[in-house]
């Protein structure tokens, strides 16, 4: 059975304009899909919809089975089971993904009181447990930081842990490594990729750059204008593009490539 | 940054000792006033001095002992009416900004109207329905000013629950109560509290111009505003009747909106991050 499967997804923004048409697309367990798209294809808003996280006078239509769950029509009691335990997600922004004002150690913890019922001592240990799994060094010190006093790195690590804390079926990352430099962004991506292959998680992997869809998905879904407009193996759609816009991408893609062979020196 | 941290702090200091003098003022007028408050041995209009510190009023009545009691009454004014404020106000900006579609709408106007409504006229619909009291003044004033407060509550509450963090916590399962308590009151605190700091001064200004048009404390209860209407008529030949509840009420009130700058600055979750 697959852990998320989207029929006919529809969104209707405030103004009943169609924001993203009639989506359908499947994750079996353990499998990665990308979902690739400029700014204003719809892919953030699919990736909300599909733990009925939609902002307020939203309203999808179709249907998002996750984990044998009906979220479209929910309500958000229904749901609150749901998220966090079958699916979480983590945001393309570290700095408005904390709470400003509460240290990252409570942050961790709420997940963890909440679904695993940890109290006391149990609850401290696994907080610096998640801090550690995701690599974040002295996890002590992180857990009793405030946002603004570590770095957008260790912000979206900290998120990605919280993510991670139930041991989700599906990982949802909507541009989890966009707001990062280069640097990190690589850092980042190999940790995602590490951690979802241990646990045999299912990803959907949303970002604008081909790249780095490639590097962690194994099949892809591209939207335009809120319309799917190509779907397949990801070496596919990169080794021979169908669609007009999919072209464009690789095409961009790849004139940024050969710009770094032309450089560099042989 | 040191700079301006520094200056922030003598800003909130400025306004605590200011405020702080007056509040020490209420709070001996507590335990000890020089004079009774209805004691006329002074004789009429006598001028500062000789047993009475600022004089006495055209009933002969010691002037600084109305001028201690009416402090204590600005402060319980001004707490009074935060606090309804505060209680009425919050409860109906977060309900405001939870609900969706007519509701919210309903509430929304409902706050404005109430806006648009003067205080005064409150307050004497209020005075009508029960009698000329601090009490009925503070519910008057706290009533008016709760509808300020909710607009602002549902505002804050409304741009905090757009935040992805609001997002995480519901994606991890915590209950709105828990999210409302742990992340969203926190969060608006800092504005909030602020605004209550303003609130507290205005609230004060309105005791006054309710008791100079004689619907507030009723007599032998000293307020700064209907010392000021009493001493209006002899202003020229006693002035020290008029001044000193006068000044009295303007160095609270600037006290108290230093100290909402202050806090503005210390509490500001932006400027933290930078200190």
């Amino acid at each position: 059975m697959n852990i998320l499967d989207v029929r006919g997804l529809t969104i209707q923004g405030t103004d009943r304009r169609v924001l993203v048409d009639d989506i359908s697309l499947t994750i079996a367990p353990g499998e990665r899909l990308g979902l690739i798209g400029e700014s204003g294809s719809g892919k953030s808003l699919t990736a909300l919809a599909l733990l009925g996280l939609l902002p307020e006078g939203m309203a999808a239509a179709g249907s998002v089975e996750l984990a044998g769950t009906q979220v479209v029509g929910a309500s958000d009691r229904q749901l609150t089971g749901v998220r966090g335990r079958d699916a979480a997600i983590v945001f393309q922004e570290p700095l408005t993904a904390l709470d400003p004002l509460m240290r990252v150690g409570r942050q961790v913890a709420e997940p963890l009181g909440t679904r695993r019922r940890l109290r006391g001592s149990a609850l401290k240990r696994a907080v610096v447990a998640a801090l550690e799994q995701v690599r974040l060094p002295e996890p002590e010190r992180i857990a009793r930081s405030f946002p603004h006093e570590i770095s957008g790195g260790q912000r979206q690590r900290v998120a990605l842990a919280m993510a991670l804390a139930c041991d989700p079926k599906l990982l949802i990352a909507d541009e989890p490594t966009t707001a990062l430099d280069v640097s990190v962004q690589a850092e980042m991506l190999d940790l995602i990729d590490t951690l979802v292959r241990e646990r045999d998680m299912a990803v959907l992997f949303i970002s604008h750059d081909l790249a780095v869809v490639a590097k962690v998905t194994d099949r892809a879904l591209v939207m335009k204008d809120g319309r799917a407009v190509e779907e397949g193996d990801i070496r596919e759609i990169v080794r021979a593009p169908r669609a007009p816009y999919t072209k464009a991408l690789v095409d961009s893609a790849r004139t940024l490539e050969s710009a770094l062979d032309l450089r560099s020196p042989r | 940054m040191s700079r301006p941290s520094t200056r922030h702090s003598a800003t909130l200091i400025a306004g605590c000792v200011t405020a702080g003098l007056i509040a020490l003022l209420a709070l001996v007028s507590l335990l000890w006033v020089p004079y009774a408050p209805d004691d006329t041995s002074g004789g009429r209009l006598a001028g500062p001095g000789g047993g009475h510190l600022l004089g006495t009023d055209k009933l002969g009545r010691d002037l600084f002992t109305q001028l201690m009691t009416g402090s204590r009454i600005a402060f319980e004014a001004g707490l009074g009416s935060v606090l309804i404020a505060a209680a009425i106000g919050i409860t109906l900006g977060v309900l405001a900004a939870f609900t969706r579609g007519w509701l919210d709408d309903t509430l929304a106007a409902l706050l404005d109207i109430l806006i648009a409504f003067p205080t005064l006229l409150l307050a004497m619909l209020v005075v009508a329905a029960r009698s000329a009291t601090l009490a009925s003044a503070v519910l008057a004033i706290g009533l008016a000013q709760s509808a300020v407060v909710g607009r602002l509550v549902r505002i804050l509450v409304k741009r905090v629950l757009a935040q992805d963090y609001i997002t995480a916590a519901r994606t991890s399962g915590t209950s709105w109560p828990r999210i409302v308590a742990g992340h969203v009151l926190p969060n608006i605190w800092p504005t909030l509290v602020v605004n209550l700091a303003l609130q507290f001064g205005l609230a004060i200004l309105a005791e006054a111009g309710l008791s100079y048009l004689g619907l507030g404390a009723p007599p032998p209860n000293a307020s700064w505003g209907r010392m000021l209407q009493e001493a209006q008529a002899t202003f020229t030949t006693a002035p020290a009747g008029a001044l000193a509840p006068g000044i009295l009420l303007v160095m609270l009130v600037i006290g108290v909106n230093l100290i909402a700058d202050g806090l503005r600055d210390t509490l500001d979750p932006a400027a933290r991050g930078r200190r």
